[in-house]
């Protein structure tokens, strides 16, 4: 009988989840979320094999720390065979920015920070004091990969995420300008990808393509791994805006008519703390997280993300300027 | 489902489907993504904002699916988009693509891993060239499973006879085809009849309903079990202190289970070695077999690189360089004899030349036209290549990873064709 051969990986609990570790493969199944590991791990071989500088983008939020625990997968026992970059927006949340340095010294990996207070003070991109760091975090990317001569860069985009990214493939190709054209996909068949660009042109690749925010919850709660620590239940000060909860902060003054009270609150997501909204939840371990997600009616982009709220074609057009 | 401890799905299905607006198929994933809870609150609502504002009286699901700015102008789906939804029992993932022929090559995209191909007839129309074609194309990709589902039962009475008729038609077709396991299903996607629930309108259907057959269709043996096919992906040497003569060979395994101990040959140098060890992550396992990304140990220090496979010795596949397969062309300007391209087999790349063309087939009729010496965007024809470097290939038939090629224009880099190999 065939046996994973692996140690006990249950962290839920006797009425929890049981990981598909422990499965026995006496019917050579793999349950879904192998199925999916499989595949992402495949996408970032046949990366490392064939782009001569890959690059992995960290945002210290959950998909991304998926994608480090993948990639570690991926090439153990060697390091990871590339570097890892951060769009520092200035507005990060102190907590992920801990668990990112936890992160990139356990593995052992380079980290790359791009600043955006930086490219504001170099002149790579304007900040007229309109427009969002999310917004001038595209600049700073893109300018952050043209200097490191990077020629794939990972990303921790879902297709379940968005519409416009339900038909993005996970290889991506950028063009000279960092921009995305939908309408010039090219095929991609089978699991054979194409990695063949111009000089100048990069790739991005997303290599969780097929998971849902489900799966992604199922598997840091199956590998035990660190996130960072406001995605869980915790109290905040924090005040109501355009129907969202934000976090109280210097960066992010107070209007007219706006209070900040404390609440019992954790996030969904994570970004620049001026627009990342939180929920309201007592949720603090991943499998209570896992319960409120199974149940949530609205996506997490769109209750937590103002960025993604302006228009119905929002994520498209940022994706096309050379988006994440 | 608030009260019910959450359950993991622990098996997946891939599935494809075709057709147009008019077929109900956005109706019907609208329908399926609705029961099974996977649309939220705000897609909802999106949608029924935009529906009404191109003054709808009714909320357009295919706006649900339709997610580029451009096939929102258009009112049609142009490009395979990918969703997802779950149940207890299965995660799904569709792709769902456009029905019209000039998307065939998408369609072909969508098929390409599908374990399940869905056609949707219209029940007052019967089988249309449309739905023909996309059999065709889902017989063609192997796709092993075939869901013919008669839609629009509620306009044509819940009528058994004209269920029975393009049934009947339809496994008579069929015949011509690769349809290893079919199923014909009566539903009506906008009234909900045998797609979540049985329906009460046709009590002289005993089959399963839709969802009923997508979560419990045995798709497990569908994969190779028995010829080990490992293409080796990528060479792991850590070059550390503590792992100082570790070698592995990385890559995913396209067929049959390979184990410790196990005899192999190394392709296209025909070495022979022994497996010593097979890792997943920090773990030693007993057996690794598809779709796994592992990595493999051999006894020897046998020169293994990116693009050899293992298999085993009395099991292999033939290399060879010279390919006969049927190729879908995907760009404008046609295929034709003595054209140069890039092709990536496996982890393999090489070039290939265009010997000759047999024939071009007819999606609609399957008629074979010998005359036309070409093909294009979105055709389908028997091709012979001639390759720089030998692939180690199988038949399509036989193995799906092995057995598939993609063509690529050498000046552009884009992706023109895709192949699968006959024999």
């Amino acid at each position: 009988m065939a046996r994973w051969a692996g140690p006990e990986l249950n962290r839920f609990g006797k009425d929890g989840v049981v990981p598909a570790m422990t499965q026995t493969h006496s019917d050579y199944r793999l349950s879904q979320l192998d199925q999916l590991e499989a595949e992402s791990i495949h996408i970032f071989r046949e990366v490392a094999a064939e782009f001569e500088k890959p690059v992995l983008m960290f945002s210290g939020g959950k998909d991304s720390i998926v994608m480090m625990r993948l990639a570690e997968k991926a090439f153990y026992p060697a390091k990871i065979p590339f570097p890892v970059l951060q769009v520092d927006t200035g507005y990060d949340f102190p907590e992920v920015l801990a668990t990112r340095d936890n992160w990139v010294n356990r593995l052992g990996v380079k980290l790359v920070v791009a600043s955006v207070e930086q490219a504001i003070k170099d002149g790579i991109v304007v900040d007229d004091g309109k427009t969002s760091r999310n917004r001038l975090q595209i600049g700073t990317l893109l300018n952050a990969l043209e200097e490191g001569g990077f020629t794939a860069a990972f990303g921790g985009g879902r297709r379940d995420e968005e519409k416009a990214r339900a038909k993005e493939r996970v290889y991506s190709h950028r063009d000279e300008f960092g921009q995305w054209d939908p309408k010039m996909q090219r095929p991609e068949l089978w699991s054979l990808y194409n990695g063949r660009i111009h000089e100048g042109e990069h790739m991005r690749i997303f290599p969780i393509s097929n998971w849902t925010e489900l799966d992604i919850w199922d598997y840091i709660g199956r590998e035990g791994i660190e996130i960072p620590s406001i995605y869980f239940s915790h109290q905040r000060r924090v005040f109501e805006r355009d129907g969202m909860l934000l976090t109280e902060s210097e960066h992010n003054p107070l209007r007219d008519g706006e209070v900040a009270q404390e609440r019992t609150v954790r996030f969904r997501t994570v970004g620049d703390l001026t627009l990342t909204g939180c929920v309201e939840s007592t949720a603090s371990t991943i499998q209570q997280i896992i319960e409120e997600v199974a149940i949530a009616r609205v996506t997490e982009r769109g209750a937590t993300r103002g960025d993604d709220r302006f228009s119905e074609a929002a994520m498209e057009d940022r994706k096309k300027e050379g988006y994440f | 489902m608030a009260n019910t401890p959450h359950k993991r799905p622990m098996d997946l299905l891939r599935f494809a489907t075709a057709g147009s607006v008019d077929d109900g198929k956005s109706t019907l994933i609208g329908r399926l993504l609705l029961d099974s809870k996977a649309i939220f609150e705000d897609q909802l609502e999106a949608v029924e904002a935009t529906s009404s504002a191109k003054g709808y009286d009714y909320t357009d699901l295919a706006l649900l699916t339709d997610g580029l700015r451009s096939e929102r102008e258009q009112g049609i789906t142009i490009d395979v988009a990918y969703r997802y939804f779950a149940t207890p029992n299965r995660k799904f993932i569709i792709a769902d693509t456009p029905g019209h022929v000039q998307y065939t090559r998408n369609m072909v995209t969508g098929a390409s891993t599908a374990n399940l191909g869905l056609v949707l007839v219209d029940a007052r129309q019967g089988l249309t060239e449309q739905s023909r074609r996309h059999a065709v194309i889902l017989s063609l990709l192997r796709v092993p499973h075939l869901v013919l589902a008669v839609n629009k039962m509620d306009l044509v009475d819940y009528s058994e006879e004209v269920y029975d008729e393009i049934h009947e038609e339809f496994t008579q077709f069929a015949t011509k085809l690769n349809v290893p396991d079919l199923e014909v299903i009566p539903i009506s996607a906008l009234q909900g009849d045998n797609v979540v629930t049985r329906s009460e309108n046709m009590p002289w259907y005993s089959g399963p309903t839709l969802m009923h057959h997508l979560e419990n269709v045995h798709v497990a043996s569908d994969r190779d079990l028995v010829d080990v096919r490992f293409p080796v992906q990528y060479v792991i040497r850590p070059k550390s202190d503590e792992f100082h003569d570790f070698r592995g060979y990385a890559g995913q395994v396209a067929g049959g289970v390979l184990k410790p101990g196990d005899e192999v040959v190394v392709l296209p140098s025909g070495m022979t070695s022994k497996i010593s060890r097979i890792d997943l992550f920090d773990n030693e396992i007993a057996e690794a077999f598809p779709p796994m990304s592992v990595t493999v140990h051999l006894d020897d220090d046998v020169d293994v690189s990116r693009g050899d496979m293992i298999a085993r010795v009395n099991n292999a596949p033939t290399p060879s360089q010279d390919i006969d397969a049927m190729v879908c062309w995907m760009t404008t300007t046609p295929l034709q004899p003595r054209q140069k391209l890039a092709i990536k087999h496996t982890t393999r790349t090489g070039r290939a030349l265009v010997k000759d063309i047999s024939y071009r087939l007819d999606v609609n009729t399957l008629h074979r036209d010998q005359e036309t010496k070409e093909l294009g965007v979105n055709e389908i024809g028997r091709v012979q290549l001639r390759t720089t470097v030998p692939l180690l290939v199988d038949p399509y038939s036989k193995n799906r990873t092995t057995g598939s090629f993609i063509l690529i224009d050498e000046a552009t880099g884009v992706t023109v064709g895709a192949g699968m190999i006959n024999g």
